[in-house]
């Protein structure tokens, strides 16, 4: 072996460091901005240092109501969150037996990985457009339309987050030991109840990951939104509309708050796995602890 | 009569009989392919209703005829001659369309090149320079936490870097290097290709980390016991090893530059033409099937660089 660091290291702990810098730099910048007092502008210097546009966000800027999408995002977060943790557990349960439509079920989640997402927005908008003129049509001529959050909005969400929960699931799967199930099958276990006392407790620190990246990128997502949402706007899409006339911080400001929910919703998540993770340690074996 | 089963069964009859036929009902009733439907079916259904008829109907609007109101379900390939217009008039200057997918090809091969040279060498540093488990975590997840940020958020950070009065400009007029503001760093196809890379090199580094991590540090002993030196053990140990890895973000990149058009209207300041750009515009002058025409030709497009490049590994085997 060996000893000591190869000069290599320290070139390449310069490099990554920067890389960690460029990273997080520009946005350190903004979160400071957006603390800019009243008179300050969209660059440095600071003008002060105060709350002022991140209260003015609350009540509201007048051009669009901030409050709504924020609750819209939140109410659309949540549901595609479970969604896709129920979706992806279910599914990843099912990749672990051999069964016919398994490789199109594979590759519709590749493919849908990575077919650029305005392509799939556009069909979705498509697609609903086709529907409301049937209903149009054939059943009603005041309806309005089928297109909404909780309908194309969350479908073309589900088209971003599910591959990601899959894949998880998959790296988890790679690593569990199917020994375990079998012994509580010996011992008499119904598969529900395999399922939810054996399974479930050893893959839940990664289950909550699923969520955490459900949630995070249908919180942030916004391309697949763009076309497929309908009439509403989510935060994001407010956000990419205020780029265009930005002339104050209090888009830095609304920046800062998209992301401190995320580091939340992260930390949050992060936590819950650490402690998980801890319980099954101490918790994982009695072996040889006495009693019965 | 006394049997531990029968006094089971005196207090609670149920316990024993019952659940055993009720199990043998149900293992009788759910054939494991059955199951099999249930759990994967909902997913199946998703993709199904949200993503491959949507793809379907891409590509049959893509042949509609429409006005300045509406769609108009009648085979027509106006979508495609109306994109192509005075192409062949033009030749051989490049007309509209041909030039902006060859800007689009350039900078996606850019913002590859770039992310590629980033994504390797972060990632080859958390694998082979990294000792400490805990630091390795630490590390890659210092790495992921901003790509869990909005990306518009991540675009807009670098105005008050960029712009005219911005950090870079009054940085360099201090030091007396420049006179006036430098006009290009902002709304600029430089601008561009910096937020994408910032924004996507961490597509690079988690699947060429994925695979490093997997090679066998003996190999590397090997090779280096075998006289290699660091630069050999690269090219003929580690980038063959390692080339799933690359392969893979690779792909990840490319088809997310070719799609995009929000950080290229974005940080180009609405000003240059891309393929996903030219989708948004059709849409929003209600062309539909001029915007699904164009889907058809970027799905087309993306899908030969998708195939080129996973000739080289399988990616089903990799995952």
């Amino acid at each position: 072996m060996r000893e000591g660091r190869p000069r290599s290291f320290y070139v390449l702990a310069l490099f990554f460091a920067a890389y960690v810098l460029f990273l997080y730099g520009p946005m350190i910048a903004i979160y400071m901005l957006s603390f800019q007092g009243p008179q300050g502008g969209l660059t440095f210097p600071m003008n002060g240092v105060s709350t002022y546009w991140l209260t003015k966000l609350f009540q509201g800027t007048g051009i669009v109501d901030l409050g709504a999408s924020f609750r819209r995002s939140l109410l659309l977060g949540v549901i595609v969150m479970a969604v896709t943790v129920v979706l992806s557990v279910a599914a990843g349960m099912a990749f672990r037996r051999k069964f016919k439509a398994q490789s199109i079920l594979f590759y519709s989640a590749i493919a849908s990985l990575i077919v650029p997402s305005i392509i799939t927005s556009l069909g979705i908008s498509l697609e609903f457009r086709i529907i409301d003129d049937l209903i149009k049509a054939h059943w009603n001529e005041n309806f309005e339309t089928s297109m909404g959050l909780l309908t194309s909005g969350l479908g073309a969400h589900l088209t971003w987050t599910l591959p990601f929960g899959l894949l998880i699931m998959f790296a988890i799967f790679n690593r569990f030991d199917p020994r375990l199930e079998e012994a509580a099958r010996d011992l008499g276990a119904t598969p529900w109840q395999t399922f939810r006392h054996v399974v479930l407790p050893i893959i839940l620190p990664s289950v909550i990951g699923i969520g955490l990246f459900g949630f995070t990128l249908s919180w942030d997502e916004l391309a697949r939104s763009s076309q497929a949402i309908g009439a509403v706007n989510t935060l994001p899409l407010d956000l990419q509309g205020l780029t265009t006339t930005v002339t104050n911080p209090d888009i830095y400001a609304l920046g800062t708050i998209i992301s401190a929910v995320s580091f939340a919703v992260i930390t949050l998540a992060l936590g819950t796995i650490h402690m998980l993770n801890k319980r099954q340690a101490a918790k994982g074996s009695d072996a040889g602890k006495g009693l019965v | 009569m006394d049997t531990s089963e029968d006094i089971l069964q005196q207090a609670s009859p149920d316990l024993v009989r019952g659940s055993e036929t009720r199990r043998a009902a149900k293992s009788a009733r759910l054939s494991p392919s059955f199951i099999s439907w249930l759990q994967a079916g909902p997913m199946m259904l998703v993709f199904l209703a949200f993503f491959l008829i949507p793809l379907v109907f891409v590509v049959i609007v893509s042949f509609w005829d429409y006005n300045e109101y509406q769609l108009l379900p009648a085979f027509s390939g106006r979508g495609y001659t109306d994109t192509f217009e005075g192409c062949l008039a033009q030749l051989p200057d490049l007309c509209t369309i041909g030039k902006t997918y060859l800007k689009t090809l350039k900078l996606c091969f850019l913002v590859w090149a770039i992310t590629l040279f980033i994504g390797f060498w972060v990632a080859y540093f958390l694998a082979f320079h990294v000792k400490s488990k805990t630091w390795q975590m630490g590390l890659s997840l210092l790495c992921t936490i901003p790509f869990w940020t909005s990306n518009v958020i991540r675009m807009i950070a670098w105005i008050p870097l960029l712009g005219r009065n911005g950090l870079v400009n009054s940085g360099l007029m201090k030091t007396g290097l420049i006179n006036q503001p430098v006009e290009w760093l902002l709304f600029s196809e430089f601008s561009v290709v910096l937020a994408l890379v910032h924004l996507f090199t961490f597509f690079m580094v988690v699947p060429i980390f994925n695979s490093m991590i997997r090679i066998d540090k003996s190999l590397i002993e090997a090779a280096y016991d075998a006289g290699a030196s660091g630069l050999q053990t690269l090219v003929n140990v580690i980038i063959p090893l390692a080339k799933p890895g690359i392969v893979i973000g690779s792909i990840f990149v490319i088809t997310i530059v070719m799609g995009d058009f929000i950080t290229i209207g974005v940080m180009g300041g609405q000003q240059i033409a891309a393929a996903g750009k030219i989708i948004e515009t059709r849409v929003n002058a209600l062309q539909f099937p001029a915007a699904a025409a164009n889907a058809v030709i970027l799905l087309v497009i993306t899908f030969l660089i998708i195939t080129m490049m996973s000739r080289i590994v399988d990616i089903k085997k990799e995952l």
